[in-house]
């Protein structure tokens, strides 16, 4: 049977373009969390079948979609408020708010349910609170709420690494947990700094972003609060022997970088027309310093098993 | 309204493209849905390695 309508009826309304879903599952975050979660995979003691290893990624990439597109659907009015974010496929109208909805549904169930019977279902379980962390604790209830949101709802994009570890090893020990905590301390001066140089869009929309409500100086501090904790705690795995030296000094180095570029943004004020130059580099930087990260506990294992070291 | 040449020329328009993005969504969701095939049967097969593997 035809459903396309009929030529002369009500004005026909294109479908969301495919690329449109695509968009909705945030791709750009999305390579952080399939980073991170690889990392928590490879890092982890043990082995597991390659398959069933891109299958949890896989999983773990799709709940986070599905997280993403439960996000957008339920902020397409904040985020057609925002220069940033305006463009999006449900602000811009190209899609139905329904269809964001069902996706996101979709996405997330779909992915637990093939986490919990191709890997585990501690892993499933997990995978699960990471999608209700982002998608209610953090979008619905924390985020219009508490210029602090940020900090409990960085706890999402730090699931990852966790659930990468426990798809190898079927439980839960200290290591994952200290990776958990280092994305957890390592989200707040990120976003802050992003926050400092786009405060303007978060103030017209009502988001009680840190910037915003407490002011400037307050977000300076606390940026360099974070950083004053995550370098000592990302020194952690190391200090407990839970990673080797090429983790230890890429860790050190990184962790002096971080602590250099907050202590720039930290110590500073910003005039009229200020382009905002060191908050730019603290918010770059600390996306190569995950990166990075991540990359120098892989090596470190990897030259365990090895024996180079 | 619906009489007008040049309103009929732009839903037909309107229609080509509406095909056209119905079309790309089609292949679209057929490929995954084959994807997804392929993975269930690669799981499947390792699952079972795994099974016999410890018998």
């Amino acid at each position: 049977m035809d459903h396309a309508p009929t030529l002369n009826s009500a004005p026909l309304r294109l479908p969301a373009d495919w690329r449109d879903f695509f968009a909705l599952t945030k791709p750009r975050v999305m390579t952080l969390v399939i980073f991170t979660g690889l990392c928590g995979l490879l890092a982890a003691p043990g082995s597991i079948h390659p398959v069933l290893a891109f299958t949890a990624i896989l999983c773990i990439a799709v709940g986070a979609g599905g997280a993403a597109a439960l996000n957008q659907w339920w902020e397409a009015d904040i985020d057609a408020g925002m220069k940033r974010t305006a463009k999006r496929p449900l602000p811009s109208g190209r899609m139905e708010r329904e269809s964001a909805r069902d996706f996101g549904f979709a996405l997330a169930g779909g992915s637990v349910v093939v986490m919990g019977l191709a890997i585990g279902w501690l892993a499933a379980a997990i995978l699960a609170i990471s999608i209700f962390y982002y998608a209610w604790v953090y979008t619905v209830w924390l985020k219009p709420r508490t210029p602090q949101n940020i900090v409990i709802g960085g706890g999402a994009g730090a699931f990852p690494p966790l659930i990468g570890w426990v798809a190898v090893t079927g439980h839960v020990t200290w290591m994952p947990v200290v990776l958990f905590l280092i994305i957890f301390f390592w989200t707040p001066p990120h976003f802050w700094a992003l926050a400092l140089f786009v405060q303007t869009d978060y103030a017209k929309v009502g988001i009680p972003m840190l910037p915003v409500v407490a002011g400037e100086k307050a977000t300076r501090r606390q940026i360099l609060l974070y950083t004053l904790l995550l370098v000592p705690l990302s020194l952690l795995p190391f200090i407990l022997g839970g990673a080797g030296l090429v983790y230890g000094i890429a860790a050190g180095v990184l962790g002096l970088g971080f602590l250099a570029l907050a202590l720039r943004v930290g110590l500073r004020h910003s005039a009229e027309g200020d382009r905002m130059k060191p908050e730019r580099q603290l918010f770059a930087f600390s996306i190569i310093y995950l990166f990075a990260l991540f990359a120098a506990l892989v090596v470190d294992r990897f030259a365990g098993l090895e024996g180079w070291l | 309204m619906g009489n007008d040449p040049q309103d009929n020329a732009i839903d037909k328009i309107d229609m080509v493209a509406f095909r056209a993005r119905q079309k790309a969504r089609n292949r679209a969701l057929g490929l995954v849905l084959g994807a997804l095939v392929v993975l269930f049967f690669a799981i499947t097969v390792v699952k079972l390695g795994i099974q016999a593997a410890h018998h």
